[in-house]
């Protein structure tokens, strides 16, 4: 069994990057993400790797334009606003069908904001953020385990499809320290297979074009139309969830990242006082477990979804469930955490007769 | 018989799709034969960027790369550090590197990458339609300054040469036009030292270059080529702005 370690929940994923064969990164300051660079601008030289700190988000999301075009594991990672500033690049990647790693440790909004964790970012994250019709392969970590070893799994989908894929956490699970193990062994990136689209020294091979424009008739169109099959192919292969206490619930909380820790405490008080409930973790926020909830949805009749967010992925809860079963919000947002007693609350609310259809925030 | 003259292997054989009397032909022509010459064109990742020049990524005979507006230098950057076997270029116009992409040339230059930066200045916004560009002259007509441009308005034409030779990183910075045959033959000397300065790990390297933009200037070709003599390089002195020797 491997090492545990005890990590922060940012520096747990820059190691895991790094393992997972990351060999470039560029990014910018801003918290609460700030340990990702700090500890990447020492570590990625050590294995032969180069760092950059940019000017801004924007030459950084171009300088992973440029790394990922030659094939090379590259990352950044931004909070935020920071996040919204790389959105073009972030659309020329999913245009030119790059794969690269990013991760955005969420913090309040909009605006400014504040630096406290929160999950305002999930619309962005989940709905293309950038301009155009594409997609994002989105995993949203609840531990610092998780920060460490997602990374990897992240890689995998990217390369394996060519596209952008991300991690979206909460500043909280960025600045928390938990005990970490990583689970695969770290990637010899000089065994990693040869790709027959990436620019660098040709050679005698003819030349390469990476780019995300067609102007002739109906040529984006295509373009565009294949990477929806590329996508169909993602929904069905790589959803990820989590359930706890499922079994005999007649009440499923669907949370992710810290609500989804949160959301646990509540339903060890609410089971404690005999109500029935049960977690529901989407894992992969994009594609999102629509399948395996509108079948929950045939047994269960209420779904609460809880988010520090004024209620973003209640939207995906209802469209999965599809009138099938009644849907409650229990929100916070502007990097504020609810209380597990709150969550009890609304729970309890729930069960009673005559429950309003949305709970208040708390 | 004998062979004089003949296309550069770098450039695809295909029609471009440049107004007459546009400059950009030539020096693309004259990157390519710079590419020929010192046998690097397959080594070499070119940026197209976004403007006029945008179909380079399909004119140019080597890997190429288009990108966002005015993040050549970053993405440069990003091809240069994963690949430092390749030569890197990145070709912008005036909208791209003067305006949008100021802070990625700026601190391109700054850090020194071991980059070639072909930089061609026609004072003008050509692709969308002739608008007014951070280096249009003063009294120079546009779309968007329809009665000339007015420093008191606008402020005055940015002068990328200068601006950027006060910076260390920046290694070799000159300043060329296409508007003669000798400036041609001088700009092509220029272009094969920033691209010889590359090779020898000298760090960053542009050249500026002037050009001409008849269908937006609403001049003819060869008046075109006497407005650049005549008024651009007025504005735009022609000259080494730095030669420092860096690298190995």
């Amino acid at each position: 069994m491997a090492e545990k370690k005890l990590m922060k929940g940012n520096e747990a994923l820059a190691e895991g990057t790094v393992r997972a064969g990351c060999r470039f990164f560029a990014g910018y300051p801003i918290t609460p993400q700030n340990e990702v660079p700090e500890y990447l601008s020492w570590r990625l030289p050590e294995v032969g790797g180069s760092f950059v700190q940019a000017e801004s988000e924007v030459s950084a999301i171009n300088m992973i334009y440029g790394a990922a075009a030659t094939g090379v594991r590259c990352m950044t990672s931004s909070s935020s606003p920071g996040i919204s500033l790389k959105q073009e690049g972030i659309s020329y990647c999913a245009g030119a069908d790059l794969p690269f790693f990013y991760a955005n440790v969420c913090r309040g909004g909009p605006g400014l904001g504040n630096i406290a964790g929160a999950q305002g970012d999930y619309f962005q994250s989940t709905r293309c953020g950038g301009h155009g019709d594409y997609k994002v392969f989105v995993m949203a970590p609840d531990s610092v385990n998780e920060m460490a070893n997602f990374p990897r799994k992240c890689y995998e989908v990217a390369y394996k499809y060519r596209i952008p894929t991300m991690v979206l956490a909460d500043g909280i699970i960025g600045q928390m320290m938990e005990p970490v193990e990583f689970k695969d062994p770290e990637i010899d990136v000089e065994k990693l297979p040869k790709l027959d689209w990436t620019l660098g020294v040709a050679g005698s091979r003819g030349k390469r074009i990476v780019n995300s424009y067609d102007l002739a008739e109906d040529m984006l169109e295509k373009m565009v139309l294949a990477r929806v099959e590329k996508y169909k192919e993602i929904e069905e292969n790589e959803v990820m969830y989590e359930e706890k206490q499922l079994d005999d619930a007649n009440i499923i909380i669907v949370a992710y990242g810290t609500a989804a820790r949160v959301s646990l405490a509540a339903i060890k008080m609410a089971r404690d006082k005999g109500i029935k409930v049960g977690l529901f973790r989407p894992i992969t926020l994009w594609p999102y477990p629509k399948k395996r909830l509108s079948e929950l949805g045939d047994k269960v009749k209420h779904f609460l979804t809880v988010e520090m967010s004024t209620g973003q992925m209640i939207e995906d809860v209802q469209l999965s469930l599809n009138g099938k079963a009644k849907t409650y919000l229990h929100s916070k947002p502007g990097g504020s955490i609810m209380a597990a007693e709150d969550v009890l609350e609304t729970i309890e609310s729930i069960s009673k007769k005559g429950a309003k259809e949305y709970a208040t925030t708390k | 018989m004998q062979l004089l003259n003949k296309r550069p292997e770098s450039l695809v054989d295909m029609k471009m799709h440049y107004c007459p009397g546009c400059s950009h032909g030539i020096i693309h022509r004259l990157v390519a034969e710079v590419m020929d010459e010192l046998d690097i064109r397959n080594r070499t990742i070119g940026i197209a960027p976004v403007g006029c020049s945008v179909f380079a990524d399909k004119y140019f005979n080597c890997d190429m790369i288009q990108g966002p507006h005015g993040r050549g230098p970053a993405i440069a950057t990003g091809l240069k550090r994963t690949t430092p076997g390749a030569i890197v270029f990145s070709y912008q116009g005036d909208g791209d590197l003067a305006s949008i992409g100021m802070a990625e040339i700026v601190h391109t230059a700054i850090r020194s990458e071991n980059i070639t930066v072909i930089y061609v200045n026609n004072a003008i916004y050509g692709m969308t339609g002739g608008q007014m560009a951070p280096t249009t002259l003063i009294g120079q007509k546009a779309t968007t300054c329809p009665h000339g441009r007015d420093a008191k308005l606008t402020g005055d034409p940015i002068k990328m040469s200068e601006m950027l030779a006060t910076i260390e990183g920046a290694k070799y910075i000159e300043r060329t036009s296409v508007h003669t045959a000798p400036n041609v033959i001088k700009t092509k000397n220029a272009i094969k030292k920033a691209f010889e300065n590359q090779i020898n790990n000298g760090g960053f390297s542009m050249v500026e270059i002037l050009s001409t933009c008849p269908t937006n200037w609403k001049l003819d070709p060869v008046k075109s080529l006497k407005y650049v003599n005549d008024n651009m390089t007025k504005v735009f002195p022609l000259g080494v702005y730095k030669d420092s020797k860096g690298g190995e």
